[in-house]
């Protein structure tokens, strides 16, 4: 197909997507402005308020970009796991696959979709925050790529995983053992400058630190971590991650027999 | 020459599992025909038909849609071919119009006139009143007419149909001949598997049979007909007949005491079996052919195609 073509199937993708979202609001956005609300109510207002400050700011305060990462993290990557997963179990993949559209076209829409659905829950979540706390954003362009970079880079984890998944346990077993543990473990909660030195240096394989902490900087100003490091990191997990989808796509693995 | 519609060369596919569903697969779809492509179950149809819509992968060989090779001109190549595969593969939770603009979308032809497109072909197979309700609550005979709409939205120049009546009421399988044939009259080429041999009977020009992953006969509907040595009547008697009598010179079956069959050799006038009929006291009330000819023909080569396999 030509170039008008592909932007024809790209937009048709992501419109399904977005479309998709939007109709099932009730499981894709309602779910993570109830559970933060809760966050913000108990470990923001209830129990931050006995802990005090961390890194020089409030509790409240200090916590709400790792939420706002954490809700990004888990519905960049939910979102493209389950739909694109749901489209390979009822077959309707194959309308995607029998056409001239090509891989990257596919690949684009899915995390493009993805990426919009991370940034729609991060904007419900800090509307939430705002309800509890008042931020000065202080660095808009790195918040902002932040935001970006991770949410490709967990919409591409996730595409991967419904490349390999056969079941509907499959596409639940990564976030489950893998994604919450690290999310919690990222800082998101705590700064790592107050664990031992050596669970500090454990805590540095953790790419979701780099992630929370940049994402940190960006809003609140301070940081565990490089930013440079941070983002370097980001782009890296972000081609590597999108070159191995696209890989995938190309081999049909799942998708072609 | 034209270019053919179809090219098929030396196709084999062996699955991983070690399967060999392609043993070396070779035809060629003029441009225009309507082609029938039948065979047993687990013969390779849908092996052959998934590699031409590249859902499967072939261990080998070439096919060629409309002069563009599958491997070289993927994008070209599948632009040419609409598909209504065996099972149902949309999104049933979308609505029927919404599924026959997103697929248009994925051929590249702009919102505006998919939009035109789905509206015209939902009209012509009788599913524009369901346009707007969840798919998932169509019956079977509308998912599968869905399905032919969707196959059509890009306007294909070959179209290709694996059983596509199955399941479906005799109504609605000839309201979609009838689409399925006005289609063709108009140019697009025909492909079709069905285990309806009278619909392939009835609507194809060209054959090609399919058994173990290779074709056992591949030519015209009228040249494999012809091989038909004898023909099989239906005969509804006036009265009831409790027994045949010996003195009817033609080998008579009763399947009931109204109805009889008999076979007459091909070519035979059946002035001499209407006499035959009346000197035994029966009287026939109407006559039909039993149109079970490609039937018996496939089950000759399919067999025969097995006998020379053991």
């Amino acid at each position: 197909m030509n170039a008008a073509g592909n932007w024809v199937a790209l937009k048709t993708i992501v419109r399904r997507e977005v479309h998709r979202i939007l109709r099932i609001w009730g499981q894709t956005l309602v779910p993570p402005a109830i559970t933060m609300t809760l966050y913000f109510v108990i470990f923001g207002k209830m129990i931050g308020s006995r802990i005090g400050q961390m890194d020089g700011l409030p509790y409240i305060d200090f916590i709400v970009p790792g939420l706002i990462m954490m809700s990004v993290i888990q519905n960049s990557y939910g979102n493209i796991v389950s739909s694109f997963f749901g489209s390979k179990f009822q077959r309707f993949v194959e309308e995607m696959l029998v056409a001239p559209t090509p891989n990257w076209v596919i690949l684009t829409g899915y995390v493009l979709g993805a990426v919009t659905r991370g940034l729609m829950v991060g904007a419900i979540v800090l509307i939430v925050a705002m309800c509890f706390t008042s931020l000065k954003l202080q660095h808009p362009l790195i918040t902002l790529v932040t935001l970006l970079l991770t949410s490709v880079v967990f919409a591409f984890a996730g595409f991967i995983n419904a490349m390999y998944a056969k079941k509907f346990d499959d596409i639940a077993i990564v976030p489950t053992f893998v994604l919450t543990p690290l999310t919690y473990l990222g800082g998101v909660f705590y700064s790592v400058s107050l664990l031992p030195p050596f669970w500090q240096g454990v805590s540095h394989f953790n790419p979701i630190l780099y992630m929370v902490n940049a994402f940190r900087y960006g809003l609140l100003g301070v940081s565990d971590v490089g930013i440079g490091t941070a983002m370097g990191l980001m782009l890296v997990f972000a081609l590597v991650l999108g070159a191995f989808s696209m890989h995938l796509l190309q081999r049909g693995t799942g998708l072609r027999s | 020459m034209s270019t053919a519609a179809l090219e098929v060369a030396d196709l084999r596919k062996t699955y991983d599992n070690g399967v060999e569903a392609l043993k070396g697969i070779s035809l060629s779809v003029a441009q225009g025909d309507f082609f029938a492509l039948l065979g047993p179950n687990g013969a390779g149809k849908s092996t052959l038909i998934g590699s031409i819509c590249t859902l499967v992968t072939p261990s080998s060989g070439s096919i060629r849609i409309f002069g563009h090779d599958l491997a070289r001109e993927r994008e070209a190549a599948l632009g040419c071919v609409g598909v209504v595969p065996q099972e149902l593969n949309f999104n049933q939770f979308e609505r029927p119009f919404d599924i026959i603009v997103n697929q248009a979308g994925f051929y590249g032809i702009a919102r505006a006139e998919a939009k035109v497109r789905a509206e015209k072909y939902l009209r012509q197979l009788s599913l524009w009143d369901k346009a707007f309700t969840i798919s998932r609550t169509l019956s079977g005979g509308m998912k599968r007419r869905l399905m032919i709409a969707r196959a059509i939205v890009h306007e294909p120049r070959l179209l290709i149909l694996d059983e596509p009546t199955a399941g479906v009421d005799i109504e609605i399988r000839r309201s979609m001949w009838q689409f399925v044939s006005e289609i063709n009259r108009a140019g697009t080429t025909v492909v079709l598997t069905t285990h309806y041999l009278e619909e392939a009977e009835q609507l194809c020009r060209n054959i090609a049979i399919v058994d173990k992953g290779l074709i056992v006969e591949n030519t015209s509907m009228r040249t494999l007909l012809s091989q038909l040595d004898r023909e099989t009547f239906v005969l509804d008697l006036a009265a009831p007949c409790q027994q045949i009598p010996d003195s009817v010179g033609v080998h008579l079956r009763r399947l009931d005491e109204n109805t009889l069959e008999v076979d007459v050799p091909k070519g035979t006038a059946l002035n001499q079996l209407f006499a035959d009929l009346s000197a035994g006291g029966i009287q026939v009330r109407s006559l039909r052919n039993k149109s079970n000819r490609l039937e018996e023909l496939f089950l000759n080569l399919v067999e025969r195609s097995q006998g020379a396999a053991a």
